[in-house]
């Protein structure tokens, strides 16, 4: 019997609460004292399809899905047909015979549990809710606490907590059909368990990559978010929006995400923190905009969610192939800072130093991440809100007294000169464009032109600077200094490789990790130390071009030794990537 | 308050001689003395083409921001800071033609911000081209053998998008305009104004002499501008005969206005420290 290391799947078209089934489910381990983690996969659709959500429970952290799963629930017939193959030995099916007929020749796998639960009929005859079908993920729920053993009440706990009284009876009621049902007929047969543990209770927290980047938002004191809706970063609009009411913000969908970078210049000019989100689509749009940030030099933060392109590609799905675009986008040289977090504490802590830079060096700050690491959810503990404290840099308030007009554009010795808002009494504020003067006047001169190029420039050497004086952690490394290889990742893949490293460990191949936060400025000086102690360097990426190697090539003249590259639109698997790792080791 | 000394700038104009732009910078300034604020309390965001370089030229506070975009840039910096007076100076391309989109949404939405469209019915600094207002059989540099496109009726197109305030002025006749942007200061809520501005350089047709003797002021000819109908058919008057004045002008609440949960806040003005985040994270446990 193995208990609480354990990985589900459940499965069934679109419209069926596959992802919410998957959460609440997720949720009620966390509350036994779990760590929990839970990704979704679905299609550019909304009713049919097939859509999944595959979790993972362990007593320890856990960073991604594994590669095999114990626990299938199968809400429709083709659940069943796509993943049972990724069942281990033992492994079980719930499913509804209505639905699916199965029989153990005609799955080809003789080593699987069969669990037939009438989800259809219980809905219509026990529940008495024809019209309410959806419901039978409810009751599946409480068919696979049953099977796995667990605390039914945790359970229930969840569902009361997350639905408001009436549809939560009735869910409950569901569930506890579904869990007596197979109680009754199952008995205790299945080998993969679930215990609630010393530390069960309200302890973690549960949340995406989009909510983690929303709290730190919040956190940060931004009061304006404008976005158009785009996948993978609609859920950040949603959580913005749920949240407008009680921080005091304005949330603006407006007409396209032109308008949406546009707004957010305005307001960080006017003084307030403003965040915008996109994907690859959307931030084409927003270029120009951008460029206008870096030129007008105004605080601006742009989260961008990749998904795999070109063009519309895979508009649900996951890739890293934006990394160039987001360093290089908009016309002419500018500075911008790119932050790629790669797990749900970065999501968090990661945003609110982007708004500090922004105010700090008077740029627009670029958080990359990807529909993987956007939409995926992790039980983590919750976040130390007070670590990274607000900081808005040069910023005057009050009455202007200086005879001298003021200057937007003084030039100092790092660039960045003392900001003030407009509406600052005996100040007047002029942000251009166009090439100007250190008062914001037009100006096509020569020498003003160089000047202003050079004074923007240098606010990134300085930012370097204080990353590094502050170690702050632009580059984080994990696993032994000693190792047989050191893989090169940043973004999304984190997850899968850091359980790809604990696999490799049991079998006693040791490897380290080193990780790039920041993307730019780029921490050349940190990456060349480490590398220069690997004996192999693997870059690990979400892209057919390995970028990263590209811009490790372009900073330390170095080629890295091997790359491992997916871009099918799917996250790695820690399994599959250990594999990989050990063919090129 | 200001005065119109105070508003000069020590940036050398570089409008060609004559141009109509002229009217409406004193149009403007004059507007901001009636209307008896302070620089300070002044935004003025302008898009790209030559009335982009009315921030160079008024000293209140300025974002020459690119082209087609002024109006969100405004529209932002007034969500944050209701404090201030934020107008826009956009031109025919600018707001027609490139903006398009922008406009249309933002006359829907009423933030509380002032448009002013130098429309010269063709493009200036990019040496004369057709834009969306120019008219069919116009000859430009883009269009050598006539336009072939009727033009846009943004006028129209605002009393339709739910324009609250919506008029025409001729930069021929800065006193005029000068009132109509003083009634739109004050205006609470999107308050647009299409200015017939004569380009001397490109314009070979609808020159100052070719205004002159069309335009009539709405406001002379008895219009009451708070019926919708008849502002819609005075925008469809086009022909020998042009009005200019108050088209149509209603009250309804901004869009800030219908925010409760920024009332009487400056969001450039809050202290961003302390901010509890424990209720929201209890949440997710």
């Amino acid at each position: 019997m193995k208990v609480n290391d354990f990985s589900f799947l459940i499965g069934g078209e679109a419209g069926a609460g596959i992802t919410r089934s998957g959460s609440l489910f997720a949720k009620a381990c966390m509350r036994g004292g779990l760590h929990v983690f839970g990704t979704n996969d679905y299609q550019s659709l909304i009713r049919g399809g097939h859509n999944f959500y595959v979790g993972r429970v362990g007593t320890e952290a856990v960073y991604s899905q594994a590669d095999r799963l114990n626990l299938l629930v199968a809400l429709n017939a083709e659940t069943v047909m796509l993943h049972k193959d990724e069942l281990v030995s033992g492994g079980g099916i719930i499913f509804d015979e209505a639905d699916v007929a199965l029989a153990a020749q005609k799955l080809d796998r003789t080593d699987l549990r069969l669990y037939s639960v009438p989800l259809r009929k219980i809905v219509v005859d026990e529940l008495k809710e024809p019209h309410n079908l959806i419901m039978r993920n409810t009751v599946a729920l409480g068919a696979a606490i049953a099977v796995i053993d667990y605390d039914f009440g945790l359970l229930e706990e969840i569902l009361n907590e997350t639905f408001k009284k009436e549809v939560a009876e009735l869910n409950v009621k569901a569930a506890q059909v579904g869990y007596r049902y197979a109680r009754e007929r199952f008995g205790n047969d299945f080998e993969y368990r679930l215990a609630k543990t010393s530390v069960a209770g309200r302890r973690l927290i549960y949340l995406s990559g989009n909510e983690a980047v929303g709290l730190g938002a919040l956190k940060a004191g931004c009061t304006f978010y404008a976005s158009y809706p785009m996948t993978p970063t609609t859920g950040l609009l949603h959580f913005m929006a749920e949240n407008e009411r009680d921080y005091g913000l304005i949330v603006l969908q407006p007409e396209g995400e032109i308008a949406a970078i546009n707004m957010i210049a305005g307001v960080a000019f006017a003084g307030a923190r403003a965040m915008a989100a996109t994907s690859g689509g959307g931030f084409c749009l927003m270029s120009e905009g951008l460029g206008m940030a870096g030129m007008t030099e105004t605080p601006i933060v742009v989260v961008v969610g990749q998904r795999p392109g070109p063009s519309t590609g895979l508009p649900t799905y996951s890739a890293q192939g934006d990394l160039r675009f987001v360093l290089h986008a908009s016309q002419g040289e500018f500075p911008r800072v790119v932050i790629a977090p790669g797990d749900i504490e970065e999501c968090f802590y990661e945003t609110m130093w982007a708004f500090n830079w922004a105010e700090k060096y008077q740029l627009p700050v670029i958080l990359l991440t990807d529909k993987y690491l956007a939409e995926s959810e992790f039980s983590v503990e919750p976040f130390d809100a007070d670590r990274v404290k607000v900081e808005r840099g040069d910023l005057a308030t009050g009455e202007y007294v200086d005879p001298d007009e003021y200057k937007k554009y003084r030039f100092t010795e790092n660039g960045i000169s003392p900001r003030m808002l407009p509406g600052t009494r005996g100040a007047v504020v002029r942000a251009n464009a166009d090439e100007h003067n250190e008062f914001g006047f037009t100006s096509e001169n020569p020498e003003m032109t160089a000047r202003m190029i050079d004074k923007r420039m240098w606010k990134l050497q300085y930012l370097a600077k204080e990353l590094e004086e502050r170690n702050i952690e632009a580059v984080k490394v994990y696993g032994p200094e000693e190792a047989m290889a050191t893989i090169v990742s940043w973004g999304g893949t984190k997850g899968p490789i850091r359980e790809a490293m604990r696999l490799l460990a049991a079998e006693g191949v040791i490897v380290n990790f080193l990780q790039l936060v920041y993307m730019l400025p780029f921490p050349a000086a940190r990456l060349r130390k480490i590398l220069e102690k690997s004996k192999k360097t693997i870059v690990v990426e979400h892209n057919s071009t390995s970028q990263l190697s590209g811009l490790i090539r372009e900073h330390l003249l170095k080629d890295v030794d091997h790359r491992i590259l997916k871009y099918d639109g799917r996250p790695f698997n820690p399994g599959f990537l250990a594999e990989r790792i050990k063919e090129v080791l | 308050m200001v005065n119109l000394r105070d508003l000069g700038t020590t940036e050398v104009n570089d409008w060609c001689p004559g141009c109509g732009n002229f009217g409406i910078l004193s149009a403007f300034k004059s507007a901001l003395v009636e209307l008896g604020l302070e620089r300070e309390q002044v935004v003025i965001v302008s898009g790209i083409g030559c009335h982009g370089k009315m921030v160079n030229w008024v000293n209140v506070n300025g974002f020459h921001g690119i082209h087609g975009r002024p109006v969100p840039i405004a529209a932002g910096i007034k969500l944050a800071n209701p404090d201030l007076r934020v107008v826009v100076f956009s031109g025919d391309a600018d707001c027609y033609d490139e903006g398009w989109d922008h406009f249309c949404h933002a006359v829907r939405r009423n933030v509380d911000i002032t448009v002013i469209v130098h429309d010269n019915m063709i493009l200036g600094l990019t040496t004369g081209q057709a834009t969306a207002t120019s008219q069919v059989g116009f000859r430009s540099k883009s269009t050598p053998f006539g336009s072939v496109v009727p033009p846009l009726n943004p006028l129209a197109h605002a009393v339709v998008a739910g324009g609250s305030f919506v008029a025409r002025g001729f930069a021929g006749d800065p006193k005029h305009l000068a009132q109509l942007m003083v009634a739109a200061v004050r205006h609470k809520g999107f308050s647009y104004i299409d200015v017939f501005q004569p380009c001397v350089t490109f314009n070979y047709l609808n020159t100052y002499e070719w205004f002159r003797q069309r335009v009539y002021k709405l406001e002379d000819a008895g219009h009451d501008a708070s019926d919708r109908q008849k502002a819609l058919e005075k925008c469809f008057e086009w022909g020998d005969r042009l009005p200019i004045g108050m088209f149509y002008r209603e009250d309804r609440p901004t869009y800030r206005d219908n925010l409760p949960q920024v009332k009487d806040k400056n969001l450039a003005k809050l202290s961003l420290k302390n901010i509890d985040i424990s209720s929201r994270m209890e949440s997710m446990k």
